[in-house]
């Protein structure tokens, strides 16, 4: 039996890695999107521990919902990522700062 | 009650006929013209003096009683009422004789010296509205409408003294005389506010009559500081009297004041405005009687003003200010008798006074007529030859003005002088030494500016001398009826005046049983003729003959004398040119530290505070703020990232710790 700890520690690092990669990526948006899909599995990791940890299964309809959230999303980034790189030629995250004040 | 209507309806006349003059010469002057002017304002003037007879008849010679009514209720807010109301009584009576008469003759005389000038109409508005002020000054019977012609009088005396108002230094004059004022007008208004803080009222017959219900109180002057309510009521009311009645130390600006036309220098020193603060004196008399402190002040005060200001005369060259000085020292001498208690002795001082100081002033003026506006005595020298009546009037106000018996100078003087050797108040010895070493002084400034002027050789240019000769009628008429008082006045008046049981002022001033000096020397008193006889025997008489006789010797005897005492004395020359530094204090002190204050204020508190810090401030310190901010907004995603991290880490430790 796997202890429930052991899935809140595996969670906490994929999300830890996963935020890592966010901030410390400077080169490609790709990465950036993975990135975000791990964080997201990580959280499905914690949900589906204490779904069977507790004996109920909303947790894991919680699950479905987002992973087709995340594939939705993923979708979409990929979408955005292409008309981005029609535009500006580049996918590279230190260009991207036309928000810069 | 008929009575009553009578003196109102007298004394309102004599009040507003100058009024109706000054509105008709300033409102229509150029309409009716030169003539017309002054045939209406001379007009209305002579009705007013009429009255002032016809009251002083009613109130001295018939023995009517006092008037005391309301015209008009200004103001009534809360327990106070301000009222426009008249106190007509003996004192009343006899101030609107001198106010009217002397005005009456500065008018006429304004006719010749004032011909030629472009401001005519205005000149006698201005005078006409200056004798309105007075009268309500010495009529009202309450302090707000004393106040009122108090103000009044400042006001048109800047005016009038800045009448010329393109030339500097009237100007400069002008304001000088406006500002001294203010500061003892604001002792005044003082006064005025603790009377009616702590009696209720501004009505004199109240405020007299609970006096004595006050001896007691004290107030706090300064945390820990109590003194007499009436002393320092008093004290308040002799600060505003100080600057009215131009003594030391806000006696600066009536030397400047002669930078106004001649007439008006008459006008402000013989009858009005500097008397004004005597007569508030004379009328608080019950108050001051009340506190021998306060009757200290006004004693000690006057003296220093009667011999330290005559002093300057002596070294003036210009013909009127020498008469200047000698009018401070005069109200010296006017405050050192109201001090001593003998307000009677005060008030008759002040009535010779008027009638000599106007004379000497006309009189100086004709001179300065006839020399084309020259006022420098250095340039005269031999008037006499061109003009005798001139000559002769000058020679009696001088001999009047320096107490020569039978001149009426004299009898007032030396009842004054009397009057303080008499007195039991602290520092009456001191003052008894000042005016009777002012008597001196007083007679070698008189008779060094008549030596110099109508004696000795002639100094004007020759263009000027073929040009000399007496003054028109419209001059030298006011000199001769001024001449009458100034001789007669003082005999004629001085016995039913000072030593009368019934004396012409009667109960309309009042003295303590303690201080009633004039009833010890009532009883020395043997008729006017035998005071003339018993001068003989006093310091004073002889101290008014040396003076004439230095005045004498200096200027035609040993002409070179002047000249060699100013070398050899050169450091009290100094002292005396400097006018003992007064102006210069007040120069480098008030007038520099009030354009250093301003501009300091201006420097550090308007540009720096408030335009620099708090105006152009906020703007910066927004914009700094916003560039600092700006700094954040990196624009690259994972810094956002970073700070919703960071912003979700902060949450999670406040909730987990909180």
């Amino acid at each position: 039996m796997i202890p429930l700890s052991d899935y809140l520690i595996v969670g906490a690092i994929l999300f830890g890695l996963s935020l890592a990669g966010i901030i410390i990526n400077r080169k490609n948006v790709i990465i950036l999107l993975m990135c975000i899909e791990l964080m997201l599995l990580a959280v499905n990791t914690n949900f589906i521990a204490f779904s069977h940890y507790l004996g109920d299964n909303l947790g894991e309809i919680f699950v479905f919902f987002i992973l087709t959230v995340a594939a939705a999303e993923a979708a979409i980034g990929l979408a955005i990522l292409m008309v981005l790189y029609r535009n500006r030629q580049t996918i590279n995250v230190e260009d991207l700062d036309s928000l810069k004040g | 009650m008929h009575q009553d209507s009578v003196l109102h309806n007298l004394s309102l006349t004599m009040v507003l006929a100058p009024l109706l003059g000054a509105i008709v010469a300033g409102f229509f002057g150029k309409v009716i013209g030169k003539t017309w002017t002054h045939r209406v304002t001379i007009l209305l003037l002579m009705v007013s003096f009429a009255c002032a007879i016809y009251i002083a008849k009613l109130l001295i010679l018939d023995g009517m009683p006092s008037y005391n009514g309301v015209i008009y209720t200004w103001a009534d807010v809360g327990k106070y009422q301000f009222n426009v109301g008249f106190l007509i009584d003996r004192l009343t009576a006899v101030m609107g004789i001198t106010v009217t008469f002397v005005s009456l003759l500065v008018h006429i005389y304004s006719i010749g010296y004032m011909a030629e000038d472009d401001g005519y109409q205005r000149f006698f508005s201005y005078i006409s509205l200056f004798t309105f002020m007075m009268l309500m000054l010495i009529t009202a019977n309450n302090l707000l409408q004393l106040y009122f012609g108090w103000e009044g009088v400042g006001l048109v005396s800047y005016l009038l003294i800045g009448f010329w108002f393109h030339r500097e230094t009237a100007n400069f004059g002008s304001l000088k005389a406006f500002i001294a004022n203010r500061v003892g007008d604001m002792g005044f208004l003082l006064g005025i506010a603790a009377i009616m803080t702590y009696f209720g009222t501004i009505d004199y017959s109240t405020i007299f009559a609970d006096a004595g219900n006050f001896t007691q109180t004290t107030i706090t002057v300064l945390p820990g500081v109590h003194w007499n309510l009436i002393t320092v009521v008093c004290l308040l009311l002799f600060i505003g009297a100080m600057g009215k009645s131009a003594q030391m130390p806000l006696h600066v600006w009536l030397p400047e004041s002669m930078e106004g036309p001649t007439p008006i220098s008459a006008l402000i020193h013989a009858a009005t405005m500097v008397t004004a603060g005597v007569f508030m004196v004379a009328r608080m008399s019950p108050l001051f009687e009340l506190s021998q402190v306060a009757l200290t002040t006004v004693l000690i005060i006057g003296a220093v003003g009667a011999l330290f200001t005559g002093i300057l005369g002596v070294i003036q060259s210009d013909i009127k200010r020498v008469v200047a000085y000698s009018t401070l020292s005069q109200l010296g001498y006017m405050m050192v008798g109201l001090g001593a208690s003998a307000f009677s002795a005060g008030i008759f001082h002040l009535m010779t006074h008027a009638s000599f100081k106007a004379l000497l002033f006309l009189s100086a003026g004709s001179v300065i007529i006839g020399m084309h506006h020259d006022q420098d005595m250095r340039n005269m020298g031999n008037i006499r030859k061109y003009m005798p009546i001139t000559y002769v009037a000058f020679l009696v106000g001088a001999l009047s003005l320096s107490a020569i018996p039978p001149f009426a100078g004299f009898y007032s003087k030396d009842a004054i002088i009397d009057a303080v050797h008499l007195s039991t108040i602290p520092g009456a010895h001191f003052a008894y030494i000042c005016v009777v070493l002012g008597a001196f002084v007083t007679a070698l400034y008189s008779f060094r500016a008549f030596f110099m002027t109508f004696h000795t050789k002639e100094r004007m240019s020759e263009g000027l001398r073929k040009n000399l000769k007496e003054s028109p009628w419209v001059v030298w008429v006011p000199l001769v009826i001024l001449v009458v008082p100034s001789i007669i006045l003082g005999a004629m008046i001085a016995g039913p005046m000072l030593y009368d049981p019934h004396s012409i002022l009667g109960n309309s001033v009042y003295t303590a049983p303690q201080y009633d000096v004039l009833k010890i020397m009532a009883g020395h008193w043997h008729g006017a003729w035998s005071a003339v006889a018993e001068s003989i025997y006093t310091p004073a008489f002889w101290m008014s003959i040396a003076g004439v006789a230095v005045a004498w010797l200096s200027y035609i005897v040993f002409p070179r004398l002047p000249n060699f005492v100013t070398r050899r004395f050169s450091w009290v020359y100094y002292i005396l040119d400097r006018k003992y530094g007064f102006d210069d204090f007040n120069q480098i002190i008030f007038a520099r530290g009030t354009v250093g204050l301003g501009k300091a204020l201006f420097k550090y508190a308007d540009l720096k505070l408030i335009d620099d810090y708090m105006v152009n401030g906020s703007g910066r310190g927004i914009e700094w703020f916003s560039r600092t901010l700006r700094k954040t907004q990196s624009g690259y995603l994972y810094d956002y990232a970073f700070a919703m991290i960071l912003g979700l880490l902060v949450f999670l430790l406040w909730l987990l710790l909180g």
